[in-house]
């Protein structure tokens, strides 16, 4: 392997008054990790770094961080497969998170949002017996058999956008959890997880963007999971929520015109709420600038319009 | 000055810990418990157990025959009446943690289902996946956030032990996070702080088992029992040291040397890949010394093959054994035999404590790895290690909150004093005047003397050569000097702290082990190689002292199975 330089953030809160980043330069052995990469530099080079590690094979969860700018667990990266073509590899903490120090992120808020969704069992009938387990066919557990396996690194959290626009929001690993609970055969309390998570900052504020499937070191897939809980609120007749209404009426009127009308949507999604309906009217201005509403321009129907109908049948046939 | 005070506290956020948490807060919800960790709990080494937890379950098992497997495999070390116990309380806890929701792996029929593990006799070692010790560790932490009189004090560094007179006032912990410095008092206190395999360089254990709570233990006058029995397991991946589990062999995988033969046939013929650790990784050495084996960039190394066992079984049963040798060797066990050696994996040896988890300090209890109850012996099974972290965790943590009922309140005052001077002794690493020496530099040196002298195969002038390594590292430990001198997240800080306890814990189990001259379990001398029941079949205690370590010896516990030839 060739000379890497390894542009790692710092940020020492007693003497830094900001984060800078300090270049070292080495050659890693074959087979480095980036956290190999990082205990040279810290047991050779620079004992002043700061990260945290501990079981380094990809299963505590303690050394996310972003390199080159996308979250990792860094004890699973292999160096040669993030230089870029510079030469050069970037080390940042996980994003969405106050730094403390170097590549150390707070990370108090990840355990209070975790906490939040109600992570255990809650069973409501008893165990066939005290000494039997509850019987759990392995297709029942195959329903969250993924989300089962978070490590709660936080990778998820630091790459996902919607975070970073709405502090509130639940984010994708404590969703992910919920899901994994309110999916399980032996708990009891789905209807209330579920409505818990349809308030503000719950399952309908993810935008999709799929960036914490991509980030996601283990299988979990969170967006995915987030779908899933939509679905089961829906089932659940659990739609008194904006974003449960905005997917029902989108169903709607798609399903009766066979095209998107933006004027009704937001009406009917949000409900009569002068307010909120007012917060939309920049939005609404700007599309009708780009001629995405036309509101002069009376409802109608496409053609084809059946077709759309029949295809709605047989998806909801078919759930 | 006004400390935070705890009825109890237990350090350590693994299985051992957060059982004791969970056990505490329930026989006694009046109570507060504090659970101080390093690390964030679910970051604790525990959730690196791959293989299964061990446990009675089926018609087909007995007791009986777990009592006599682990009892045989510790090669007649344990105390029998402890063995009794764990046996009998291991199902239990197993189905306590389904109850609180672990996914067990299952039958088809939605029963919990059970594999094969090295030693033991019949199927009874319940799993989840290949990532048993991964859903045990965060079913207990989960379920913990359920009881509201369990306090966490996450990455908070314990110092010392505090006691007086005998008993235990409380602990001096370093909150990382600010590098506050900061008495916390309570009635009792539990150790759950793991084992201490990153003493050796060649190891499965992850960073932070340092073996800080045996010394923590140590320093204040209690006894390190049995410390010279280390595990090596057989299969650990050249180079990292990255355990693929037993579970591996316990699905059907082969061990083979470069002539391709299954040679455990010439060592252990009735069990072959499932025989007892201690035998399966003298086997491999020996075929190492005897130019058996391949060579590769990070030594000597033989194969497990797993090729037969076919792509569906290998994605079902061990995904993390795929994942793991993919992302660190490039290798696909599907299609690869994958190279393994044998690897320092887990110290039987602990502070000596009874069957309800107390140590000779009243207060002071102690479970999971850095115990010695003892139920391991000369050589632990594979999956009795969780279930013992379940049941003796559980038991500690009942006994230390019923125990604290009677115990008086700490007083400040008592212990203002000696939390002065260790304060003063933590924070003059961050003022030492410039030094010749570098950490990381004397780690690697004690790590590596380890791994020469206190090894597989042990002589009695190595291990003299270790102890006097050993004694120079101290010396050199007065000249190293920190680059970090700030306080917040202070890692060099507190890597210092753990090299203090490394160095007291390989001095014990030097000790131990030259003080033993026989061979017996993981523990083989070559000055001394058959098992001497006359004068060995007893606990090793290793006190510390102002001279230097002292080395007692107390009776085996024997109740039904008299000492026999240990054959497989
Ligand atoms: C790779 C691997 C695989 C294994 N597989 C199996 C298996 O399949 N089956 C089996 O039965 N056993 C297995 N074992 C053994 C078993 O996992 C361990 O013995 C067991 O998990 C130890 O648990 P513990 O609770 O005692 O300690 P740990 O889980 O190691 O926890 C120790 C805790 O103490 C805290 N701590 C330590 N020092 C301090 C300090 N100074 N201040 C504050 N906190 C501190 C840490 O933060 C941590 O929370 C395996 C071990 C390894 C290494
Ligand atoms: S150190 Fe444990 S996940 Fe990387």
């Amino acid at each position: 392997m060739a000379d890497i330089r390894f542009q790692v953030h710092r940020f020492n809160p007693e003497t830094d008054e900001k984060p800078y980043y300090q270049e070292y330069q080495f050659t890693p052995l074959e087979g480095s990790t980036v956290l190999d990469c990082l205990n040279y530099i810290k047991w050779h080079l620079d004992d002043t770094l700061a990260y945290r590690m501990s079981c380094r094979s990809a299963i505590c969860g303690s050394c996310a961080m972003r390199v080159n700018g996308h979250a990792k667990l860094v004890c699973q990266t292999q160096v040669k497969n993030v230089v870029r073509p510079d030469g050069t590899v970037r080390i940042d903490p996980v994003g969405n998170m106050p730094v403390l120090k170097d590549l150390i992120a707070d990370m108090h808020g990840f355990w209070t949002k975790m906490q939040a969704v109600k992570p255990y069992l809650m069973p409501t009938q008893p165990p066939p017996s005290a000494n039997q387990e509850y019987l759990q066919l392995p297709e029942a557990f195959r329903l969250f058999e993924e989300e089962a396996t978070c490590i709660m690194c936080g990778a998820c959290v630091s790459d996902c956008t919607s975070l970073e626009s709405d502090k509130q929001f639940l984010g994708p690993a404590a969703l992910a959890k919920a899901y994994r609970f309110s999916a399980d055969t032996r708990d009891g309390r789905r209807h209330e997880r579920l409505e818990e998570l349809i308030e503000r900052g719950g399952m309908w504020d993810c935008v999709r963007c799929n960036e914490c499937v991509q980030t996601c070191p283990k299988t979990v897939a969170p967006m995915e999971a987030i779908l899933k809980l939509r679905q089961m609120a829906l089932k659940e007749r659990l739609t008194d929520s904006i974003g449960a209404r905005h997917v029902t009426v989108f169903t709607d009127i798609v399903g009766r015109r066979g095209i998107l009308d933006e004027r009704e949507l937001p009406v009917r999604s949000l409900g009569f709420n002068p307010v909120k309906l007012l917060g939309m009217a920049p939005v609404a201005l700007q599309s009708v600038l780009k001629g995405k509403i036309r509101p002069l321009e009376p409802p109608h129907k496409v053609k084809g319009v059946e077709d759309v109908q029949r295809i709605h049948r047989e998806m909801e046939d078919g759930s | 000055m006004e400390y935070p005070v705890h009825d109890i506290l237990i350090i350590g956020g693994g299985a051992a810990g957060l059982r004791a948490a969970i056990a505490a807060a329930e026989a006694r919800p009046d109570i507060s418990v504090a659970l101080v960790s390093k690390v964030y709990p679910m970051r604790s080494h525990t959730v690196s157990a791959e293989g299964g937890t061990a446990g009675v379950l089926r018609s087909d098992d007995t007791f009986d025959s777990h009592a006599y497997d682990t009892v045989k495999g510790s090669d007649f070390l344990t105390d029998q009446d402890a063995v009794e116990l764990f046996v009998r309380a291991a199902p239990e806890e197993i189905l306590q943690l389904e109850h609180w929701g672990c996914p067990w792996s299952r039958d088809p029929d939605g029963g919990i289902a059970v594999r094969a593990f090295g030693g033991m006799s019949v199927k009874r070692t319940v799993y989840a996946a290949d990532k048993t010790g991964f859903h045990l560790l965060h079913t207990l932490f989960q379920t913990s956030l359920r009881y509201s009189n369990i306090r966490r004090y996450d990455e908070w560094f314990v110092t010392a032990l505090l006691v007086d007179d005998g008993r235990i006032l409380g602990v001096t912990a370093l909150d990382v996070r600010s590098g506050q410095f900061l008495p916390l008092l309570a009635r009792a206190v539990i150790l759950a702080t793991g084992g201490c395999g990153r003493v050796f360089a060649f190891t499965t254990n992850g960073m932070i088992k340092t073996g800080d709570g045996m010394a923590l233990a140590y320093r204040i006058g209690a006894a390190l029992k049995d410390m010279e029995f280390i595990q090596y397991h057989p299969t650990g991946l050249p180079g990292t040291g990255i355990l693929i589990t037993e579970a591996s062999r316990g699905e059907g995988g082969y061990l083979l040397n470069a002539q391709e033969e299954r040679f455990l046939q010439r060592y252990v013929p009735s069990r072959m890949e499932l025989g007892p650790r201690d035998l399966l990784s003298r086997a491999i050495i020996t075929e190492m010394e005897e130019g058996r084996a391949f060579q590769g960039p990070y030594g000597a190394y033989v194969q497990l093959d797993l090729r037969h066992l076919g792509e569906r079984l290998i994605n079902e049963r061990l995904p993390f054994v795929r994942e793991l040798t993919q992302e660190y060797l490039g290798i696909d066990p599907v299609r690869e035999p994958i190279p393994v050696r044998p690897v320092v994996h887990y110290s039987m040896g602990g502070v000596d404590t009874d069957t309800e988890g107390k140590t000779s300090i009243t207060g002071l209890y102690a479970a999971g790895e850095v115990a010695c109850v003892s139920i391991n012996g000369a050589n632990r099974l594979g999956s009795n290690s969780l279930s013992e972290c379940l049941v003796f965790g559980a038991r500690a943590g009942r006994a230390a909150a019923h125990g604290a009922a009677d115990a008086p309140a700490p007083r400040a005052e008592v212990i203002a004093g000696r939390a002065a001077d260790e304060e003063r002794r933590v924070a003059a690493w961050l003022t030492r005047a410039e030094g010749t020496e570098r950490l990381a530099a004397l780690r690697d040196d004690l790590r590596h003397g380890m791994e020469r002298g206190v090894g597989v195969f042990r002589t009695g002038e190595g291990l003299r050569e270790v102890l006097g390594k050993i004694h120079d590292l101290r010396g050199r430990l007065a000249r190293v000097t920190l680059d970090d001198r700030s306080r917040i997240f202070n890692t060099e800080w507190t890597a210092a702290l753990e090299l203090e306890f490394m160095i007291d814990v390989a001095e014990a189990i030097a000790i131990a082990a030259l003080a033993r001259e026989e061979s017996r379990g993981s523990h083989t001398r070559r000055d001394f190689p058959q098992r001497d029941d006359v004068r060995f079949l007893k606990h090793s205690l290793a006190f510390w002292s102002r001279e230097g370590p002292r080395v007692g010896y107390r009776d085996v516990a024997i109740t039904r199975w008299p000492p026999e030839e240990r054959k497989y």
